[in-house]
């Protein structure tokens, strides 16, 4: 059956002109899905604008990780889930990344920045990991294991929505990365008068 | 709630009112055709015909009664005059009128409007199911009427003010999946409806811009009410909190309530307060908008749900911030039905709430929670009937969280199940016999894998000998929607094993002619038929004539049929209504994109819009 997979996609019908792989556009009728707040082509096109803008800054060995391949043009309401439930998903999906979950990263005496989806993450563990992974190219030593900067050379701050510099790892999960604007990997010798435990 | 719910699904379906019409025998002129009798039955007849009803009223479900609605006119008559529920499949099957004049004493209706491909945007809005004059015809007929159900139909807002102004009885309103209504609807039904138990909105349609919305919940009577149900998890606009809160607090009666996502945990907490006695409780957001007090609100929460000694149903979880979880601990082990569809929480999360709900019969859930969450369900869930797994991003490239090992861990823990809804992007034949093998109460098997054309992902081979393992091993099956890499063979299995199938989903499948005609040759049983985007063209379309007057619909799109083949069909079958859906006017005019077709008693519809052809 090899070879199957694609002269069946060949001979699917679609609503485009042969050769095209344009996402679908509903013309003068409009169906129930495309009413609603992001048509599906529409949909498509921002997830990916906002995955590449991300890859391009991160280079290789992005932390994205699940990082999807180019997206083939979606087909109208395939796979079969209820526009409620799409708009739903969606809706808060939207959200999360109007609210700046896409942050850039900075670091004391690096040439440029990273930029990392918070959202990627469950929580301050596998951030400072990731942050570890990612600027260790700069070979700037070992990062904080445990909140605060004690001791160690670097401490990882972050930039609130109130513009106000705040040490990482005081506040929830949750809250850290709804209010998060910006992170900054400082000198420990800097950070020191931030420690709010200490 | 529950039991409506699963009363709605496509699945159970007893062939509907107009089977009767099309039996062997009656031919299509026989006696249900509706024409009156010339002159009334003598005295004796009469009198049997009385005892006969008094027998008949006991007669719930409308396949038995369509049964004995067959043996004579006597007991057509009595049936007609004892049928308190009617269930109407396909609001273009039947006349308004045609119902009201056979069915009398009609207490309550259940009427389902467009094809379910509308629900993924296949069918274009404005392509009809129009309540309205389904409306006005019972505000005329059936004074009495106390219940209502409808299913993509659309529902406008004079609609909902003519159901409460013409209906002083009218206890109770379902709407699923419709579109048109609005608040200024919702707050006019709550104002004139007095004596109503009822409302629940699952899954409607709202366009209100937020200066359009209106305070309805308030208009509800401001004495004690009747209420015993109040759902609105779909709206999407928030409703007057201290009102909803005022309302709880009079609605001693209240058993079913779920509110939608605007609604806080701490909100929450203060209506569970007000109403320890719910059954059914959907949780809205579940998150508290202020981040750092969680911990106090957490224990408030806890003794909230303590006090809910009644709850079995538990859905919402719309925003669901994951430290809440844990409050509803003391109701799990009660709980028979969870739905987590909504929640993006992971196995870690899933696991110490889903070990204590040992009687769980239904669980919805995102797959989010991956494989692990679905052993988890698998070790402690042993009752599970019904399990459904969405997809967190329903896109064809999404990474798919769950696979065939979540599927082999479910049929090995959870041998009872009835129903699955499942999807998913790497699935294998080895696991869907094995589910096949081990779960022999299948009645409902929905495999999704969401990319298309995709084949078992360890071997490369077509998904056929799974699906085939389905329709062979359970023998109690009448629903099967199935995905993945299919051959001709799939279908050449359904055709020959699966003889109690009676609703068949097909996409992106097959090979040729011949997979449509193995089905249509071999399940005699099916009713509803849904094909989109597979090779099949004419010759298959002309193989089903024999068995299109006992099904209930048929809708094919992007597959291969023609005008002519459509055209043939319509000809040979006059009480066949064929539709031929067109999305763009210029598109080319032999080939058929869309087409629809059902059976009617009362022909052609007159409020087809301009891009529906009726053939």
């Amino acid at each position: 059956m090899e070879g199957a997979g694609e002269s069946l996609r060949d001979t699917e019908l679609r609503l485009g002109l042969p050769g095209t792989d344009a996402p679908e556009k509903p013309a003068l009728t409009v169906t129930r899905g495309g009413k609603r707040a992001l048509p599906e082509d529409n949909e498509e096109a921002y997830a990916k604008s906002s995955k590449s803008s991300s890859a391009e800054e991160q280079g290789e060995g992005d932390l994205c990780g699940q990082e999807p391949p180019a997206a083939k043009a979606q087909v109208v309401g395939w796979p079969p889930i209820r526009s409620y439930r799409k708009n739903s998903l969606h809706a808060r999906k939207v959200e999360g990344e109007a609210a700046g979950l896409y942050v850039k990263v900075s670091m004391d005496g690096a040439p440029y920045l990273r930029k990392i989806d918070l959202k990627v993450y469950k929580g301050y563990k596998e951030l400072r990991e990731a942050l570890d992974d990612m600027f260790k190219c700069f070979s700037l030593g070992e990062f904080p294991r445990k909140e605060g900067c004690s001791g160690s050379e670097y401490a990882i701050t972050y930039e609130d929505k109130d513009g106000d510099l705040m040490l990482v790892g005081d506040v929830p999960w949750e809250m850290f990365i709804s209010s998060c604007r910006r992170l900054r990997i400082m000198k420990g010798s800097e950070a020191r008068g931030l420690g709010s435990r200490h | 709630m529950r039991e409506e719910r699963s009363d709605m699904s496509e699945d159970d379906d007893g062939g509907g009112e107009e089977k009767d019409s099309w039996a062997p025998g009656l031919g299509v002129a026989g006696k249900s055709r509706g024409a009156p009798d010339p002159l009334p039955p003598p005295l004796c007849d009469q009198v049997l015909e009385n005892v006969i009803e008094n027998v008949l009223q006991f007669l719930s479900s409308r396949r038995d009664r369509n049964a004995a609605s067959l043996v004579c006119r006597s007991w057509y008559r009595a049936e007609a005059q004892t049928r308190r529920e009617l269930f109407i499949g396909n609001c273009y099957a039947v006349s308004p009128r045609r119902a009201i004049d056979r069915f009398r004493c009609v207490r309550s209706l259940v009427l389902k409007g467009k094809p379910r491909f509308a629900d993924f945007g296949l069918v274009p809005v404005g392509w009809g199911a129009h309540f309205s004059p389904w409306a006005s015809a019972m505000a005329a007929g059936y004074p009495w009427l106390e219940k209502i159900c409808l299913k993509r139909m659309s529902v406008t807002d004079d609609d909902l003010s003519l159901l409460a102004l013409s209906f002083p009885f009218f206890k109770g309103l379902t709407l699923i999946c419709c579109d048109g209504f609005s608040t200024a609807g919702l707050a006019v039904f709550a104002e004139k409806c007095r004596h109503l138990r009822l409302l629940d909105l699952i899954e409607d349609y709202f366009e209100e811009e937020e200066y359009e919305v209106v305070d309805w919940i308030s208009k509800f009577p401001q004495t004690t009410t009747s209420l015993e149900t109040l759902g609105f998890d779909c709206l999407l606009s928030a409703v007057n909190f201290e009102a909803l809160e005022a309302l709880i607090a009079r609605s001693p009666a209240l058993r079913q309530l779920r509110v939608n996502h605007h609604v806080t945990v701490d909100q929450l907490r203060r209506l569970m307060v007000l109403a320890p006695q719910l059954t059914h409780l959907g949780t809205g957001s579940f998150r508290s908008p202020e981040e750092g007090e969680g911990m106090e609100h957490e224990a408030h929460l806890v003794s909230a749900f303590a006090a809910s000694r009644s709850l079995v149903s538990l859905s919402g979880f719309r925003e669901v911030a994951p430290q809440f979880l844990p409050a509803i601990y003391p109701v799990c082990s009660n709980i028979t039905f969870l739905n987590f569809s909504f929640a993006e929480i992971t196995a870690e999360e899933l696991k110490p709430v889903i070990r204590h709900c040992h009687n769980l019969q239904n669980f919805w859930v995102l797959d989010t929670v991956r494989d692990e969450g679905l052993q988890a369900v698998a070790a402690t869930c042993k009752d599970l009937r019904e399990l459904r797994v969405f997809p967190l991003d329903a896109t064809e490239d999404s990474e798919g969280f769950v696979s065939d090992v979540g599927l082999t861990a479910i049929s090995d823990g959870c041998r009872k199940l009835q129903s699955i809804l499942y999807f998913c992007q790497r699935m294998t034949n080895k696991a869907v016999l094995t589910m096949s093998k081990n779960c022999q109460e299948l009645v409902v098997f929905r495999l999704c894998i969401m990319g298309r054309h995709l084949p078992d992902h360890h071997t490369g081979e077509p998904m056929d000998e799974g699906f085939g393992a389905i329709v062979m091993n359970c023998k109690k099956l009448t629903r099967l929607a199935v995905s993945g890499l299919l051959t001709d063979k799939a279908f050449g299995y359904i055709g020959k094993y699966g003889k109690s199938i009676r609703t068949l989903s097909v996409a992106f499948a097959g090979n040729s002619d011949m997979g449509l005609r193995y089905v249509l040759e071999g399940c005699p049983k099916l009713q509803k038929l849904e094909i989109r985007d597979s090779p099949f063209g004419d010759a298959a379309l002309l193989s089903g004539i024999h068995h299109y007057y006992n099904m209930r619909f048929l809708w094919m799109s992007s597959c291969k049929l023609s005008h002519r083949g459509c055209e043939d069909v319509a000809r040979r079958l006059p009480h066949l209504v064929v539709e031929v859906i067109r999305d763009r006017p210029e598109a080319d005019d032999e080939a058929v994109e869309k087409l629809y077709m059902y059976r009617s008693l009362v022909g052609r519809r007159n409020d087809a819009p301009p891009f529906v052809k009726i053939l």
